[in-house]
C-alpha cells in the first residue's frame, strides 16, 4: 500500500529514521541508572540462600559498623507501617519483606542503606541472618498432591497450593467430539521458566521530599500510572496520597514484560527515601535480577487433538499445571488468570476446544509474566502448532498441507472461536503460502529426502500462528479493576507544531517515531514536528502501559483518534476562514480545501495559527485534543513461519540453516521498525527453544541464575533471518493497524522445535521439549543407533 | 582502605582521580567522571553493555579495576563523535535500524569501530564473530550487521 | 556486583613482584588478565587481601621461536595470538584454541598465562598444552624452574605453582615436519566454557603411520586430562577410522567428568570421544595425512 503522506510528512508506510537515536547513538540515553540526585544513597538487598526457611533472627550490628553504611530494612521495620506485604496484579499477596519466613531462594530479606553502592554491598555482607530451613515442595505436581506441605501458610484457610482452577470452552462437546474422532493424538508438552532477561535490569531512585510532601520515583517501569495507583492504594495509609506521587519512567533498556510488576526492591527502595528524607537509589545486578524478578511460562500441558481420518482437526483438548511461584504475581488482566491461553485454538477452525488450567503454588520466585508476548499466549500457541505436526505425523500428512487443509478461510472473518474470541481479521493459507515459496519447500522436502538415503539429518519446521493482542476491551479487560484502555492527549502549537503524550512507555520500540507518524498521516503535520512524550504520569495522560502488543492497538489508536478529533476542530477553523460551510471542505493530508476550487485551502499549520490567533467567536482558542481510546475488540496479527534446520549427529548440536518469516500484523506505521520487531521477536522465540531455561534442583536451588548458565544467543548462533509481509488490515482499529513486538516471540519456538522434530519424525520421535539441548538431541540420536 | 591517585585519558583529556583500589572502570567512567553512555549489563563479563576502547582495543570496563586503567587510552561512546560530526559507525547504527532500546548499542558499536580500524571490509560472518561478546536483546542482530556494513561502505 | 576491599600492587619488575608475593604469602593472588578473577572477587566467591597486578611488568608479552621453541610470554594476550603470523602459519592449533576462549573482546584482556596459571580444567590452554607437550616456565624467589605442563595442573583450581611464584612463560617444541594439530570445542554458544574439548596433535611417520600424538581434553575432569592411553595406542599405527575411534573410546575411558548445566556424565564421556575423534582427524589432516 502506497503511503498517503509525502515523505518530508512521513505518515505510515514511511521507514523514517528514529527520533529517538540521536541520543542513543551518542550515549546520551537517560536510563535509570544514569538518574543522579543530591545526597542520593544507595540500597542493596540481602537475599535468601534457603528456598524456604523459617527466619530465626536477623542481626544487624556488624552491617551498621560498616562506614558508610545508614540503616538496615528489615520486615519488621516495614511492619511498624504495615508495609511488609502487597498486592500482586492478580489480587495475591507478595512479601515486600519477610517477618515469619522466606518462599524461594534469592528472595528479599533485608535491604542496607548507605552512601554509596560499595558500602551498601558490603553492608549486605554483614548482615547475619539465622534461618530454620522448611521442607521445600519444587514440583507443582508434588505441590497438589494431599498431604504436601501447604506453602501459604499466611493465608488462614488456605488448606493446599492450589491458586485458582479456571476453565474455559465446552467440556461435554469436546469430550464428544473426541469419542467419535476418527484419530487421536496426545502429547505432553512442558515450556519452561525462562527470563526475558533484558539488557538493563530493574531499577529506581525514590526521592521523597519531605517539605513538599511529594514522592518522585524514576523507575524501569512499562506502566508508570498503574505503578502511580499500586502505590497510592499500598501506602495511602502512610501518607502518600495519588496527587503527590509522581512516577517518571526514563529510557528504558529492553522491557519484554520483565518491567510490568512491583518489585520488593521498588518499595523498599521508596520506604528507605520516605523514611531518610534522602533519594534512594537501587540497581539490582543481573544475579538478582535473573534469580528474583518475575519468570515467564512454566506450563506443563497435556494437549489432544481429535481428527478426522482427513486430516480435518475436529477438537482440541489442554489440561495445564501452571507453576506460579509462591505467589501468583502474573500480570494478566484481573479475569483472566491464565491470561489469553484460550487462544489455544490457533489458525484453526476447530469446532470444540477445552482447555483447564490449574494454578500451583510452589518455592519458587513468584511470577507468571509474559515473556515479550500477550499474556501465555506462546504457551497456547507452542501447544497447538505442536499438534498439528503431532496430529500430521500419525496421520502421515505433509504439515503444510494439514494446516492449509485446517485453516479458518478468510470469507469466515470475523470469526468466532470454539473458546470465545472474535478473530478480527486473517488470510492464513496466503501467509503459509507465501513463506513456502520464498523458502523453497517442495525442493527442501526433495532434498530432506536425499539426505535421510545418505543418514543425513536435516528438518523443516512450520508454524503457523496466530496472535491475540491489545488488551483490551472494558467490559472484559482490566487490572485490579482498572479498566484496559489507553491515552494519547495532543496539542498542536500555534505555528503548527504539536506535542503528542501517550498513556503507553516505549522500551526500545520505537513510540517516539511510530507515534509521530500516527499524528502525521491524520493530520499532515511532518512527523519531525511531533514531540512524542510518554512515562512520566505528571504530564501524560493515564494509560496502562505497554506490554502484550497493546501499544499499537490500544493507544495508538487513541492516538488516531485524538488527532481526527482535532480535524474536526480544524475543519470548523478551516470552514470560517475560508467563508464556507463545513461541507464544502474536502481533507487531504495537512490541508483543508474548498470543492472544486482546490486553491481555495488552509493547511493545518495556517488554521493552527488561527486556532491562536483568529478562531470564530463562540468557539474555544487552542487546538487541543484527548482521547481514552477503549478498543471494541482485540488485535489478531498472525504469519507463517519455516525453519530449516541441521543436526550434528556427534553432538546432537542443532543449527538453524534458514528461517523465513512471514507476518501479517495488518497496515503498517514504519516498515523498518516492524522489521526490526519481527527480527528481535524471532531471537527472542529462537533463544527459548534452543537455548533458554532456568530450572531448580530439589533443595529449590536455582540453575541458570547467571548469564554464565542463562544462555542468551550472540550474534554467532542467531540465524540471519529472512522477513515477508502479508497486509491483512484490522477492520475495527482506526489504522487498519494490528501490533507486532510479540508476533515473532509467539511463532518462532514451535517453527524451530518442530524443525529439529521433523529432522528425527523417520525415526519415530515425536516431540521434544524446548529447550532443545544438544544433549537431548544426543540421546535420541543414541537410542535410535544414528549417533556419530 | 588502599586508593590510588591514577590518571585515565578519556577521550583525548586526561582525568586524575583518587579511587579506591577495588573501584571498577565502569564505576570510574559513569559515577566518578560522570559519563552515562557506558552501561552495566551483567556483572559477568558476558554481555559487553559496559564495553569501552583501551588503547584502542574494546573491553568489558565492568570487569577491569578502574587503577589497571592509569596511564593509559580510554575511549567511551562519547569520544565517538567528532568536531560535531557523527563516525559513520553512528551513523549506521542510525540508519540501517541497528539499535532499538539503545542499551547495548554504545558498546555495540564501540565494538565494531575497533572492528573497522583492524578490518575495513569485514565479511558478514567476521561482523558476527567481532559483535558476539556484545548481547542484544532487541534488534536479533541483522541490522546491526547492516549498520557495520554501511560504516565499512561509508569508509572506503 | 561490587568486590569486597583489596589491595592492589602493581610491581614494575618481576623481581618486585616475587617478592611482594613472598612477603604477603597466602593474602595475596595474581592479577593477570583478570578476566576469572575479577569475576569471582565482584560475585564475592573469592575474597582476598592483596591483588599483585603483573599486567604491567614489560617483558611479559611476546610470542617468539627460539631454538626449536615456540615461546609465549605469560601475560601475552589471547588476542595477540590470534593475530600473530607465526600463530596462523605454523600453530593452527593454537589459534583453534584461542579463537573459542570466552568471546573475542574478553580475549584482548585474557592472558595465555592466566588462562593455565588459574588450573581451570574448564579453561581452553590446558589441554592444547599437553597435546603440545608444553612446559611451564615459573619464577620464585629461589629463581626460576620449567614444569612439564603434565605435572603442572594438581586440582580444581590448584596448580604445581607455589603461592611465591610466578608463572612467566609457555614452552612448545616446535614440531617436526608432518605435524598437524587441531583443537575442537563443544559450546552451547559464544563464550561458554566447554561441554567437552579435545586437543590432538600429530606426527607422521615417512610412511603415513602415526610416530606421535597428544591428546588433552577440557572440562572432563576435576583437571585437564592428558588422555595418555589413547596416545600410546595410537603409536605407530595407521590412522584409519578404526583406529581413531579407539583412540576416542580410550580417551573418553581416561575422563572424570561430573554432571552439571552442560550435561550429564555420559553425555560429557561421550562428547570428549567425538571431539578426539574429531580433533584428531583434523590434526592429521594438518599434518599432511589422509
Amino acid at each position: 500500500m502506497a503511503p498517503k503522506t509525502t515523505a518530508e510528512v512521513g505518515g505510515m508506510g514511511h521507514s523514517i529514521k528514529r527520533k529517538e537515536d540521536p541520543r542513543f547513538i551518542r550515549g546520551q540515553g537517560h536510563y535509570v541508572d544514569d538518574v543522579v540526585l543530591p545526597n542520593m544513597l544507595y540500597l542493596d538487598i540481602v537475599r535468601s540462600p534457603f528456598a524456604h526457611a523459617k527466619i530465626k533472627a536477623i542481626r544487624t550490628e556488624n552491617a551498621l559498623k560498616v562506614p558508610g553504611v545508614l540503616a538496615v530494612i528489615t520486615g519488621e521495620t516495614l511492619k511498624q507501617y504495615n508495609l511488609h506485604w502487597m498486592p500482586t496484579l492478580m489480587s495475591d499477596t507478595q512479601m515486600v519483606l519477610p517477618v515469619e519466613k522466606v518462599m524461594y531462594q534469592s528472595q528479599e530479606v533485608a535491604g542496607v542503606i548507605a552512601t554509596s553502592r560499595y558500602a551498601a554491598a558490603d553492608g549486605v555482607e554483614a548482615v547475619e541472618v539465622d534461618y530454620e530451613p522448611l521442607p521445600v515442595v519444587v514440583d507443582p505436581f508434588k505441590a497438589l498432591e494431599p498431604g504436601a506441605p501447604v506453602l501459604r501458610t499466611d493465608k488462614k484457610d488456605k488448606k493446599d497450593n492450589r491458586i485458582f482452577h479456571w476453565e474455559v470452552g465446552d467440556r461435554a462437546a469436546t469430550d464428544k467430539a473426541f469419542a467419535e474422532a476418527d484419530v487421536k493424538v496426545q502429547q505432553d508438552i512442558y515450556i519452561p521458566r525462562i527470563h526475558v532477561a533484558s539488557i538493563e535490569t530493574c531499577g529506581c531512585v525514590a526521592d521523597f521530599d519531605r517539605v513538599r510532601g511529594k514522592l518522585t520515583v524514576y523507575m524501569t517501569t512499562q506502566a508508570p500510572h498503574a505503578i502511580r495507583t499500586v502505590v497510592a492504594l499500598v501506602a495511602g495509609h502512610v501518607g502518600l496520597s495519588e496527587e503527590k506521587i509522581r512516577i517518571i519512567s526514563p529510557d528504558i533498556g529492553g522491557g519484554f514484560g520483565g518491567k510490568v510488576p512491583v518489585y520488593p526492591g521498588y518499595v523498599i527502595a521508596i520506604a528507605a527515601s520516605v523514611v531518610t528524607g534522602h533519594p534512594v537509589k537501587w540497581i539490582e545486578d543481573r544475579m538478582e535480577n535473573l534469580q528474583a524478578d518475575s519468570f515467564a511460562r512454566d506450563y506443563h500441558m497435556k494437549a489432544e487433538v481429535a481428527a478426522k481420518k482427513d486430516g480435518t482437526m475436529t477438537a482440541i483438548r489442554i489440561k495445564t499445571v501452571a507453576d506460579h511461584g509462591y505467589t501468583d504475581a502474573a500480570a494478566n488482566p484481573s479475569k483472566f488468570p491464565a491470561g489469553m491461553f484460550s487462544i489455544c485454538t490457533g489458525s484453526y477452525g476447530f469446532k470444540n476446544a477445552f482447555a483447564e488450567v490449574d494454578g500451583v503454588y510452589t518455592n519458587k520466585p513468584p511470577g507468571g509474566i509474559a515473556y515479550r508476548c500477550s499474556f501465555r499466549v506462546t504457551e497456547a500457541v507452542h501447544a497447538v502448532e505442536r499438534m498439528a505436526d503431532v496430529l500430521a505425523q500419525e496421520l502421515k500428512m505433509d504439515p503444510a498441507e494439514l494446516r492449509l487443509k485446517n485453516f479458518i478461510p478468510p470469507e469466515q472473518f470475523p470469526y468466532h472461536s470454539a473458546l470465545g474470541w472474535e478473530y478480527d481479521s486473517g488470510n492464513y493459507a496466503g501467509a503459509l503460502k507465501k513463506a513456502m515459496e520464498i523458502i523453497g519447500y517442495d525442493a527442501l522436502r526433495k532434498e530432506q529426502a536425499e539426505k535421510r538415503k545418505r543418514g543425513e539429518l536435516m528438518g523443516i519446521g512450520i508454524s503457523s500462528f496466530t496472535e491475540i493482542v491489545g488488551a483490551g476491551p472494558s467490559k472484559h479487560f482490566d487490572i485490579l479493576g482498572i479498566k484496559m484502555f489507553d491515552s494519547c492527549e495532543i496539542r498542536v502549537h500555534p505555528t503548527g507544531k504539536a506535542i503528542a503524550r501517550f498513556g503507553t512507555k516505549s522500551q526500545g520500540q520505537g513510540h517516539e517515531t511510530t507515534y509521530a507518524q500516527i499524528v502525521a498521516e491524520e493530520l499532515g503535520i511532518p512527523a519531525a514536528h511531533v514531540e512524542v512524550e510518554e512515562g512520566d504520569t505528571d504530564t501524560a495522560p493515564y494509560g496502562l502501559g505497554t506490554y502484550a502488543s497493546r501499544s499499537t492497538p490500544v493507544a495508538g489508536a487513541a492516538g488516531a483518534m485524538a488527532a481526527r478529533k482535532i480535524r474536526d476542530k480544524a475543519k470548523k477553523i478551516a470552514a470560517y476562514l475560508l467563508e464556507v460551510s463545513e461541507d464544502d471542505l474536502v481533507w487531504e493530508p495537512g490541508k483543508f480545501s474548498v470543492k472544486g476550487a482546490p486553491q481555495k485551502s488552509k493547511t493545518i499549520q495556517e488554521i493552527a495559527f488561527a486556532a491562536y490567533t483568529n478562531h470564530p467567536q463562540g468557539m474555544e482558542a487552542g487546538l487541543e485534543a484527548v482521547s481514552y481510546y477503549d478498543p471494541p475488540n482485540l488485535t489478531f496479527p498472525f504469519g507463517s513461519y519455516i525453519c530449516v534446520v541441521d543436526i550434528d549427529r556427534g553432538t546432537g548440536m542443532v543449527k538453524i540453516r534458514r528461517f523465513v518469516a512471514v507476518d501479517d500484523c495488518g497496515n503498517i506505521i514504519n516498515p523498518m521498525i516492524v522489521d526490526g520487531q519481527i527480527h528481535g521477536g524471532l531471537t527472542m522465540g529462537m533463544a527459548p527453544a534452543l537455548l533458554e531455561e532456568i530450572s531448580y534442583d530439589e533443595n529449590g536451588n536455582i540453575q541458570g541464575g547467571s548469564f554464565m548458565d542463562y544462555l542468551l544467543p550472540t550474534a554467532v548462533e542467531t540465524p540471519k533471518w529472512e522477513t515477508a509481509k502479508t497486509v491483512t488490515p484490522s477492520p475495527h482499529h482506526p489504522l487498519g493497524a494490528k501490533g507486532v513486538g510479540e508476533s515473532a516471540t509467539v511463532g518462532a519456538p514451535p517453527a524451530v522445535a518442530n524443525a529439529v522434530v521433523d529432522a528425527l519424525a523417520h525415526l519415530g520421535v515425536r516431540h521434544i521439549d524446548i529447550p532443545i539441548t544438544p544433549e537431548k538431541v544426543w540421546k535420541i540420536l543414541k537410542e535410535k543407533g544414528v549417533a556419530e | 582502605m588502599a586508593t590510588h591517585t591514577i590518571t585515565v585519558t578519556v577521550n583525548g583529556a586526561p582525568r586524575t582521580a583518587e579511587v579506591e583500589s577495588r573501584l571498577l572502570l565502569v564505576h570510574f567512567i559513569r559515577e566518578t567522571l560522570g559519563m552515562t553512555g557506558t552501561h552495566i549489563g551483567c556483572d559477568t563479563s558476558h554481555c559487553g553493555a559496559c564495553t569501552v576502547l583501551l588503547d584502542g582495543e574494546p573491553v568489558k570496563s565492568c570487569t577491569m579495576l578502574a587503577v589497571q586503567a592509569d596511564g593509559r587510552q580510554v575511549m567511551t561512546v562519547e569520544g565517538l563523535e567528532k568536531d560535531a560530526k557523527l563516525d559513520p559507525i553512528q551513523e549506521g547504527f542510525m540508519q540501517e535500524h541497528g539499535l532499538q532500546c539503545g542499551f547495548c548499542t554504545p558498546g555495540m558499536m564501540l565494538t565494531s569501530y575497533a572492528l573497522l580500524r583492524r578490518n575495513k571490509q569485514p565479511t558478514e560472518d567476521e561482523i558476527r564473530h567481532a559483535i558476539s561478546g556484545n548481547l542484544c536483546r532487541c534488534t536479533g542482530y541483522v541490522n546491526i550487521v547492516k549498520a557495520v556494513q554501511y560504516a565499512a561502505a561509508k569508509q572506503q | 556486583m561490587i568486590p569486597a576491599t583489596f589491595d592492589y600492587h602493581a610491581p614494575g619488575s618481576l623481581a618486585d613482584a616475587i617478592t611482594l608475593l613472598d612477603k604477603l604469602g597466602d593474602e595475596a593472588k595474581v592479577l593477570s588478565g583478570g578476566m576469572s578473577l575479577l569475576p569471582m572477587l565482584k560475585i564475592r566467591l573469592a575474597q582476598v587481601a592483596h591483588l599483585v597486578d603483573i599486567g604491567r611488568i614489560p617483558g611479559l608479552d611476546y610470542i617468539k621461536e627460539e631454538g626449536g621453541t615456540l615461546k609465549i610470554g605469560a601475560a601475552t594476550k589471547e588476542s595477540a595470538l590470534e593475530r600473530s603470523d607465526l600463530i596462523r602459519s605454523k600453530y593452527p592449533i593454537l589459534l583453534d584454541t584461542a579463537l573459542v576462549i570466552a568471546d573475542p573482546i574478553v580475549r584482548n584482556r585474557a592472558t595465555a598465562g592466566g588462562n593455565l596459571a588459574h588450573g581451570d580444567p574448564a579453561n581452553d590452554h590446558p589441554a592444547t598444552m599437553l597435546a603440545l607437550g608444553a612446559s611451564i616456565v615459573a619464577r620464585g624467589p629461589k629463581g626460576e624452574r620449567t614444569i612439564p605442563v603434565d605435572q603442572f595442573f594438581k586440582g580444581l583450581f590448584t596448580t604445581a605453582l607455589a603461592a611465591n611464584e610466578i608463572l612467566t612463560e609457555i614452552r612448545i617444541p616446535t614440531p617436526p615436519a608432518r605435524s598437524g594439530g587441531a583443537y575442537v570445542k563443544l559450546e552451547r554458544k559464544v563464550g561458554d566454557f566447554a561441554t567437552a574439548g579435545a586437543a590432538a596433535q600429530v606426527t607422521l611417520a615417512a610412511n603415513g603411520t602415526i610416530e606421535k600424538a597428544g591428546i588433552g581434553l577440557t572440562n572432563a575432569g576435576p583437571t585437564p586430562i592428558k588422555a595418555v592411553e589413547a596416545e600410546k595406542f595410537l603409536a605407530g599405527k595407521k590412522p584409519d577410522d578404526a583406529t581413531l575411534q579407539e583412540a576416542g573410546r580410550l580417551a573418553a575411558k581416561a575422563t572424570n567428568p561430573s554432571a552439571d548445566r552442560r550435561g550429564s556424565v555420559e553425555y560429557k564421556r561421550e562428547m570428549a570421544r567425538v571431539h578426539t575423534v574429531r580433533a584428531l582427524k583434523a590434526a592429521i589432516r594438518r599434518a599432511g595425512g589422509q
